[in-house]
């Protein structure tokens, strides 16, 4: 149970700023992701918070309380780490006790708690195994149960589900969607995948270059992204941008859900390229001006390459932005 | 991203390792200097004095100085050029695919495991003897007369036994090296069309080059200090046909009892082995560069 | 099929011609004295333990034997309780100083032992250690500190940094750390550069047969000893030989990928 608030943070490395003033205040309870392509700082980002990094510039409170000079274990944080970073010598019930042990725990005490965590993420069967006669998705769960078991203010998730194949992401995503209920504390979680961050997280944060883009709600990031960076980088297929008519510097922005082909549009293109995808169908077009404009159709859709339609955009779905990428409402 | 510096004191932890060290090289180091100036023998009782370049002259103007010095050089040279050719031909040949390969590769490096007083001890009574020797037993019987190897060619056969003591080092270098190799370079190999000998020559031989350079500059380090061989078969004669720089600095030091001409040989042996040094940094320094 | 056939005959010609001499001072120590130096030479014999027996019952082959053991043991382990913080320190709290750290570490190694024979020997002679063991494991541990450090820097290297990370996480203090998770993490390194160490301290002849003559002399010099020309004992030395070589040439079978890695200073994996 915790809050996490940072006032200003930036890290520098030598001479480069990797994360740049950062204001930010997670809110108990909150599940909060970290978006942004690779090297945007979200990951140094999370691991101030844990104190696995120092702080060049501002402060970071926990509970209100500056946690500076408090090293990462007292701090009531626990972390998953990408490569999830398993003690190989250890049993699965080992690992997830090493920091009860640490901490002078007595054992039964301790096996009680590993059981207990064991039971809510139904990986009882692999107490006993040894890191290397678990598979990832098991592995996975000997992290989030490691992490558990010290009843952590705040879990830290850095990148967890990289390393799982598709279907296995689908079923932890939602898995820990229901943890974060069931157990009722604070996550920040870390990724560069979109959708996981959309799916997921109660509240998104959009990091580009150390500095924070946007900050809210999936939908609000949706639909009302605050530069052309968010508007770009949430999203899939990604939004369209054309240059705007009339005005110049600016961009119209338009997502492919709110173009229309064929009802006498303002638009006039070639088809490119289709994506069936059964349900629909994104279809690819070159615009008289060179543009690229992709457009969402019925997944039994009628037009073919070469086909020479015209495009119309919906007003609703129409986004403004400046010269400098700024949304213009 | 660098490794984060978190507050732990390094210096406890450096300081046993770095001061056993210091204590070793720096001060016999100082101290050989030193002695070479010196006018010191241990059977004088008069004493040390000081005796300026007195040493080196010395050394400089004897012929022992510059036999030991060619002999050294020739050693190394030799048992250099004979090591890694054989190593490479023999890491190349183990590298392919046959039966008992494994089994071979063992039985190729064991000789480097050997003691050294042992390998010469066993070549030179039991092989090289003139008399009884497996060798001369084979070339009487081909009616070639038995050769005596350490008479009539001290350093050859010294040479040989080196060799065979260093050549598994070239293979426990070079074989993992050349498996090392991707196998997708080499399908890409022969897709291009590439025989047995281009791929030798083009693939597998550039790919060498480093772990190459490397054995060919450890084994100097050793071969320049080499010792216990030429002690235990010809120390160093007959007259000063195999002696070489370790073993004349021996001689001078516990024979003679002459520290301060030995000590002065010492700091000849060691400006030889710098230049060789030096070199040597260069590669491993660049290795610690590339893997970070 | 058919190069595959050659490639064997060759492999196992080479093999055979390495191997050679060491089969043959084997089949020499189940000899008598008079069948290991008859010729032609003997192929076919009625093998015999006596050397082993008398080489045993020589009451200074078991001193020399201890000595080894003692050295090999001793110097080891001394090197290694030296060169582990070391390692430790460099692999996870690197400063600006630890390249060139390293490197002056390996350039010890360059050190030619001659070079320094004659001022080890009279500091040895004065501090009364000519002749220890003690004083021998004071000289090797010091010559394979470096090799001993480098081995074990690359092995904790290859640790993934977030395992440490986590531990911090989990509240480890570094003395923690270090016990609970480096330390059994990379046990097969350095197990690996123990073997290494030991081998590389058995061999040591140069040290051992210039400060030492009796009471800390070790197996190199007492087979050293068989050279004087007054000896013809084939036989005996074999036996002698194989007893001194058999163990630490099966240690070395072991480590032989390590043994690459150690002695290339990094430059093979």
């Amino acid at each position: 149970m915790a809050s996490i608030e940072l006032r200003s943070v930036g890290k520098r490395f030598g001479s480069h700023e990797v994360v740049r003033r950062v204001d930010l205040l997670v809110e108990d309870r909150e599940f909060v992701a970290f978006v942004g392509p690779s090297g945007s700082g979200k990951s140094t980002l999370l691991r101030m918070i844990a104190g696995l990094e120092t702080v060049s510039e501002g402060e970071i409170l926990i509970d209100g309380q500056s946690v500076a000079r408090v090293p990462p274990a007292k701090r009531g944080l626990a972390m998953v780490f990408q490569s999830y970073a398993i003690y190989p010598h250890m049993t699965a019930a080992e690992n997830m006790s090493f920091s009860l042990r640490l901490a002078g725990v007595p054992k039964a005490e301790r096996d009680a708690k590993v059981r207990e965590v064991a039971r809510a993420l139904e990986m009882e069967a692999l107490l006993e195994r040894k890191p290397r006669a678990l598979s990832g998705g098991q592995l996975q769960r000997v992290a989030l149960g490691r992490a558990m078991v010290r009843q952590p203010k705040a879990f830290l998730l850095d990148e967890p589900l990289s390393n799982l194949d598709a279907a296995l992401q689908a079923q932890m995503r939602l898995e820990l969607v229901r943890l974060h209920r069931e157990l009722k504390t604070t996550m920040i979680y870390v990724t560069h995948d979109q959708t996981e961050a959309m799916t997921m997280a109660d509240r998104i944060v959009v990091l580009n270059e150390g500095r924070v883009e946007q900050a809210g709600t999936p939908l609000e990031l949706y639909n009302r992204p605050a530069s052309l960076f968010v508007a770009g980088f949430i999203g899939a297929p990604k939004m369209n941008f054309l240059p705007a008519q009339g005005a110049e510097g600016r961009t119209l922005g338009v997502r492919p859900e709110h173009v229309r082909i064929g009802e006498g549009g303002e638009l006039a293109g070639e088809i490119v390229a289709l994506e069936r995808l059964g349900a629909r169908t994104y279809v690819h077009a070159r615009l008289t001006d060179g543009t690229r404009l992709v457009a969402e159709a019925a997944g039994d859709t009628g037009v073919r390459e070469g086909d020479r339609l015209a495009f119309r955009i919906l007003p609703e779905g129409r986004h403004w932005f400046d010269g400098s990428g700024r949304r213009v409402t | 991203m660098t490794r984060q510096r978190h507050r732990v004191r390094t210096g406890p932890l450096m300081t046993p390792a770095v001061g056993m060290l210091l204590v070793w090289m720096i001060v016999p180091l100082l101290m050989t200097l030193w002695f070479s100036a010196q006018r010191y023998n241990l059977l004088d009782p008069g004493g040390t004095a000081f005796a300026g370049l007195e040493n080196y002259r010395d050394l400089v103007t004897g012929r022992a100085l510059w036999v030991a010095m060619g002999n050294t050089l020739l050693l190394v040279g030799a048992v250099l050029a004979i090591t890694l050719a054989g190593g490479t031909l023999l890491a190349v040949l183990l590298d392919r695919e046959f039966p008992g390969r494994n089994i071979c590769r063992l039985l190729v490096i064991a000789p480097f495991f050997v003691m050294p007083t042992v390998s010469a001890l066993v070549w030179k009574n039991m092989l090289m003897n003139p008399v009884f020797g497996l060798i001369a037993w084979i070339t009487r019987s081909l009616g070639l007369g038995a050769p005596d190897f350490f008479a009539t060619a001290p350093l050859a056969a010294i040479i040989l036994i080196v060799a065979w003591e260093w050549t598994p080092f070239a293979v426990l270098i070079l074989l993992p090296a050349l498996q090392s190799l991707s196998k997708e370079q080499r399908e890409a190999a022969r897709m291009d069309g590439a025989g047995a000998a281009a791929m030798f020559l083009h693939v597998e031989l550039p790919h060498l080059r480093r772990p190459m350079a490397v054995v060919a500059m450890i084994e100097t380090i050793f071969f320049l200090s080499l010792f216990a061989e030429i002690y235990v078969t010809t120390a160093g004669g007959p007259g000063l046909a195999s002696t070489n720089l370790a073993y004349l600095i021996f001689q001078d030091a516990l024979f003679e009892w002459d520290v301060g001409l030995a000590s002065a040989g010492g700091v000849v042996a060691i400006a030889l082995a710098n230049v060789v040094a030096i070199f040597l940094m260069r590669v491993v320094g660049r290795t610690l560069e590339a893997e970070r | 099929m058919r190069t595959k056939w050659a490639l064997a005959a060759a492999g196992w010609m080479a093999a055979g011609a390495m191997f050679f001499p060491l089969l043959w001072m084997f089949l020499t120590s189940f000899k008598t004295e008079i069948t290991a130096v008859a010729t032609p030479p003997a192929l076919i014999f009625k093998p015999t333990l006596d050397n082993y027996a008398a080489v045993l019952e020589r009451a200074d082959y078991a001193q020399f034997a201890a000595n080894s053991v003692v050295v090999a043991l001793g110097s080891t382990l001394l090197a290694l309780a030296v060169a582990i913080p070391a390692a430790y320190s460099m692999a996870f709290f690197p400063t600006r100083r630890t390249r060139g750290v390293l490197l002056w570490m390996l350039s010890t190694k360059m050190l030619p032992a001659v070079g320094v024979l004659v001022p080890i020997f009279l500091l040895w002679r004065r501090f009364g250690l000519l002749d220890t063991r003690i004083g021998l494991v004071l000289i090797n541990s010091a010559s394979v500190l470096p090799i001993v450090v480098w081995m074990l820097f690359s092995y904790f290297r290859e640790v993934p940094r977030e395992i440490l990370e986590a531990c911090r996480m989990d509240g480890a203090t570094p003395r923690e750390e270090l016990f609970h998770v480096l330390l059994p993490l990379s046990k097969p390194g350095i197990t690996a550069t123990a073997l290494l160490s030991i081998i590389l301290c058995w061999n040591e002849a140069f040290w051992s047969l210039n400060l030492t003559t009796v009471r800390a002399a070790t197996l190199t010099v007492f087979t050293a000893s068989f050279s004087s020309p007054e000896g013809l004992f084939w036989a005996k030395l074999s036996a002698a030989s194989t007893l001194a070589t058999a163990p630490i040439l099966i240690f070395g079978w072991i480590s032989q990928r390590q043994f690459a890695r150690g002695l290339s200073f990094g430059a093979v994996k």
